[in-house]
């Protein structure tokens, strides 16, 4: 099974690919039911996703919100190009930054048993691009890393 | 040191060009002039010359004096700086596809058990 893979082909794009042992219908199942969804894209640790609604037709809406120590975080899109079992192409946007929409394309192919995944994040802007990559949830993974830190030192 | 978010920018601006990275896997292995860099990727001077400026503004290589050559050298601090956002970033995926990997399995036992 290929580890996950993240590469900055172009200045406003990052793109992740890993693959699953599991057949296409199962992972685009996890990827478009809610109650499949919120068991799984909820990020750094200490989050949850209680809320995750998503309407899957061409122009159809789709909501995801995170509750996190430091307060709520809210990402909302709509799906432009729906190829079932293959591709979906919709818009995503974060309720801290409403004027940055970004395209998300993900592609699923089948590898033998497995699926292989791939995400094409498409961003607005270069300086979006780079604020993704620089504060993703930042606060939260620092602490974890902090906390992580201060165990090392407290057993060292 | 943290990275300011312009510093960082201009790394990931210097990383985006294959023909820059190709010159940073270069040099990775030592110091080169710019007439080294020129032969394997068949580039002009001036080419080469706008590259290695870009590389240079971004902080990933500096110039050596050595009489009248001055070679290009590979510096490590801001490739590992831009390295570290991209790993966290990286770890929120990671993180978020292991938990797939066990929505994957428990779709798989519930076929199983029907």
């Amino acid at each position: 099974m290929k580890p996950l893979q993240l590469s900055t082909p172009t200045e406003t794009t990052i793109a992740i690919q890993r693959s699953f042992r599991a057949p296409v219908p199962d992972v685009w199942r996890a990827f478009t039911e809610p109650d499949l969804v919120k068991r799984w894209l909820t990020g750094p640790p200490g989050h949850t996703m209680p809320v995750c609604e998503i309407d899957l037709r061409v122009g159809g809406r789709y909501r995801y919100v995170w509750s996190m120590p430091e307060g709520q975080m809210i990402a909302t899109g709509t799906f432009r190009e729906i190829d079932i079992g293959k591709r979906l192409l919709n818009t995503e946007v974060f309720d801290f930054a409403p004027d940055n929409e970004t395209l998300v394309e993900t592609l699923f192919s089948r590898n033998g048993d497995e699926t292989i995944v791939t995400l094409n994040m498409h961003y607005d802007s270069k300086a979006t691009r780079d604020a993704v990559l620089e504060t993703p949830m930042e606060e939260g993974l620092e602490a974890s890393y902090r906390n992580l830190d201060a165990l090392v030192d407290a057993t060292a | 040191m943290k990275e300011t978010a312009s510093s960082l920018d201009k790394t990931f601006t210097a990383l985006a060009d294959p023909t820059r990275r190709a010159i940073l896997a270069r040099l990775a292995q030592g110091e080169a002039t710019v007439a080294e860099l020129m032969a394997p990727f068949d580039m002009s001077q001036p080419s080469v010359s706008r590259h290695l400026k870009v590389l240079e503004q971004a902080g990933l290589i500096t110039t050596r004096t050595d009489g009248t050559a001055r070679p290009r050298r590979i510096e490590a601090a801001p490739l590992s700086e831009a390295n570290a956002w991209i790993e966290r970033y990286r770890h929120i995926w990671e993180d978020n596809f292991s938990r797939l990997d066990g929505v994957l399995n428990g779709l798989a036992k519930g076929k199983k058990n029907k």
